[in-house]
């Protein structure tokens, strides 16, 4: 296709199910502690892997582990997520990703089209794989209900549809109408961050819940970063409100303010000063604006309490006090 | 009474097409103008319009003021009925519960397709725009109304790609290609409201602005356009609807 690298196994045709079922078989499900540093986290990501992103636009977005994969020197990998922000610009400017699987793909809408993807797909550096919103949930559903593909009515006749040879028309043996079949997706790693969870990976989040209990039961592996860690008595004493199950999760990393900047619902909004000077930015030197912020925000820190840092206390206060204005309403 | 003649183009497209919705709808709401309007309208005269937005919202009551980034950040959950997954409340266009959706759009051709996501060569693509995000999903399973600004550039003769599909190429390619519900319904612009011919399905203009002409329409118009033959024209915004829109947007981050 172009210089987009090394492996080029095909990353969109679903596994069989012996296969499927074999690498989840030789997966450790046991009620264990799996609590490590955001560094040691990274260990679970190899270069090359299809990596599932929890969350869309700029809300509960992964950031923090995004970041740390970006310091380790991640290369290769091709990244799935509902709706892809700020995050994409990270990951293709870094060249820790040269493949994005998504619906939509800018900083946000406030700001127009980004740059920073717009240079990378536009020379060939990157691909853009681009799917509807629905068959990107569908392809999840599918991945998380051990099935090949899931039917959709959407895509059909566009040149969305036509563009992705991976899906398939045909016609419903029982109605004989029009569907489209989209693949399962079945990430190598998911990244998902969550507003709590105990030290097992029994996690609850609040709000929006995007594609993420899906994304979490599809993918081979796991890290949850959270804004806390609370005890397994919590967890039992509300299991209602757990949405993804231990078994499926193999890290589980503290780390407040893990989409900064982006939002965590309840906990803060997205830091908007930042952003909007994150943008200001990158747009306008999508080449030398990145490696700037990449230079100051990404590797610069120490850790990731140091980003923070350089985002500054009182926007994080501001963004805090959004975040939880939303249960006074 | 003149001072309500003074207002920006998005104004009005956000004024007109809320008019489009009527109490009681289910409406899909894309972000931007479409957000904005469909709460207008819930304030103004559809206090049981339904507002649905595709992070898994239903039921939303957008704040003055608290005007979301996107319809995927909390803001869009405010005092809303149900939260759910986004792939959830997007199978509600597949079922069948939306009467409306509501979306904005860069360029669009005769027959009422959308491109949002590219120009050129979709291997190797001259301009990388964002994409289709619910676009394609909501455009394929039930009625439209887009709001767009009025250009040449923007009403085009045939997109470059089909990104949210309209009536394809007219007639019956869009039931053809098995989508055989929703289609384009209304387009408003800042010139004129549009629908589609039920035969051919190209673009008619059934009203136009407030001291618009024809000529002006089509002189913006990359394709020739049909007019209806009850070619109406359609009142100016009124002082109650540019004030409670200022009020909804007092930042202007969608009106300005």
């Amino acid at each position: 296709m172009s210089d987009t690298g090394n492996k080029e196994k095909n990353r969109t045709a679903p596994r069989s199910y012996t296969e499927l079922r074999k690498d989840l078989s030789r997966r450790d499900r046991s009620l264990r502690e799996k609590v490590v540093s955001l560094e040691e986290a990274t260990a679970f990501v190899r270069d090359g892997d299809s990596v599932g992103i929890g969350g869309s636009t700029m809300s509960r977005t992964p950031m923090g582990m995004i970041w740390a994969l970006i310091r380790a020197g991640k290369k290769n990998l091709s990244c799935a997520r509902s709706i892809v922000s700020s995050d994409g610009d990270l990951l293709l400017a870094s060249r820790a990703c040269n493949h994005i699987v998504t619906s939509w793909f800018s900083q946000g809408i406030l700001w127009g089209v980004s740059k920073v993807m717009r240079h990378h797909i536009e020379t060939g550096k990157a691909r853009y794989e681009e799917w509807s919103h629905m068959a990107m949930g569908m392809r999840f559903r599918a991945g998380a209900m051990g099935i090949p593909f899931m039917p959709i009515r959407s895509m059909l006749g566009s040149d969305v549809g036509k563009q992705r040879p991976e899906a398939v028309e045909m016609n419903c043996p029982f109605t004989a109408e029009k569907l489209l079949l989209v693949p399962a997706l079945n990430p190598d790693v998911a990244l998902i961050h969550v507003q709590r969870c105990d030290a097992y990976g029994n996690a609850q989040f609040d709000g929006l819940q995007f594609m993420d209990a899906d994304l979490a039961m599809a993918a081979d592996k796991v890290i949850l970063t959270t804004e806390r860690i609370i005890s397994n008595d919590q967890i039992r004493r509300a299991p209602d409100q757990t949405k993804i199950p231990f078994f499926t999760v193999d890290a589980v990393v503290e780390l407040p303010f893990g989409c900064a900047p982006h939002e965590c619902y309840g906990v803060y909004e997205p830091m908007m000063r930042h952003m909007e000077y994150y943008v200001d930015l990158v747009n306008k030197d999508p080449v030398k604006g990145m490696q700037e912020y990449l230079d100051r925000f990404v590797y610069g820190p120490k850790s990731w309490t140091e980003f923070l840092d350089l985002i500054g206390v009182e926007e994080l206060l501001e963004a805090a006090r959004a975040g939880e204005s939303i249960y006074d309403a | 009474m003149l001072k309500a003649q003074v207002h920006t183009a998005a104004e009005l497209l956000t004024i007109l097409s809320a008019r489009e919705l009527k109490n009681g709808q289910v409406v899909f709401a894309g972000v931007g103008i479409p957000l904005l309007a469909a709460t207008l309208a819930q304030r103004l005269n559809c206090p049981s319009l339904t507002i649905l937005f595709e992070g898994g919202v239903i039921g939303a009551l957008i704040e003055p003021g608290k005007l979301p980034p996107s319809t995927n950040d909390q803001r869009c959950t405010m005092r809303a009925n149900m939260v759910l997954g986004s792939a959830e409340v997007l199978l509600l266009l597949q079922r069948g519960y939306v009467d409306v959706g509501f979306m904005g759009g860069a360029q669009i051709d005769q027959y009422g397709n959308l491109n949002s996501s590219l120009i050129g060569d979709p291997a190797r693509p001259k301009t990388r725009l964002p994409g289709t995000g619910g676009g394609n999903d909501i455009a394929s399973l039930t009625q439209m109304i887009v709001a767009m600004k009025h250009e040449k550039r923007r009403f085009v003769e045939h997109v470059d790609f089909i990104t949210s599909p309209g009536f394809l190429r007219g007639g019956t390619t869009r039931h053809d290609s098995g989508l055989v519900t929703g289609g384009m319904h209304r387009v408003v612009s800042d010139l004129a409201v549009f629908d589609f011919d039920e035969k051919d399905r190209r673009m008619r203009v059934i009203a136009l602005n407030p001291g618009v002409t024809r000529e002006q329409v089509q002189d913006n118009t990359g394709f020739k356009l049909k007019f209806a033959d009850d070619l109406g024209i359609t009142g100016p915004p009124t002082d109650q609807e540019l004030k409670e829109l200022r009020e909804l947007d007092p930042e202007r981050l969608y009106i300005s």
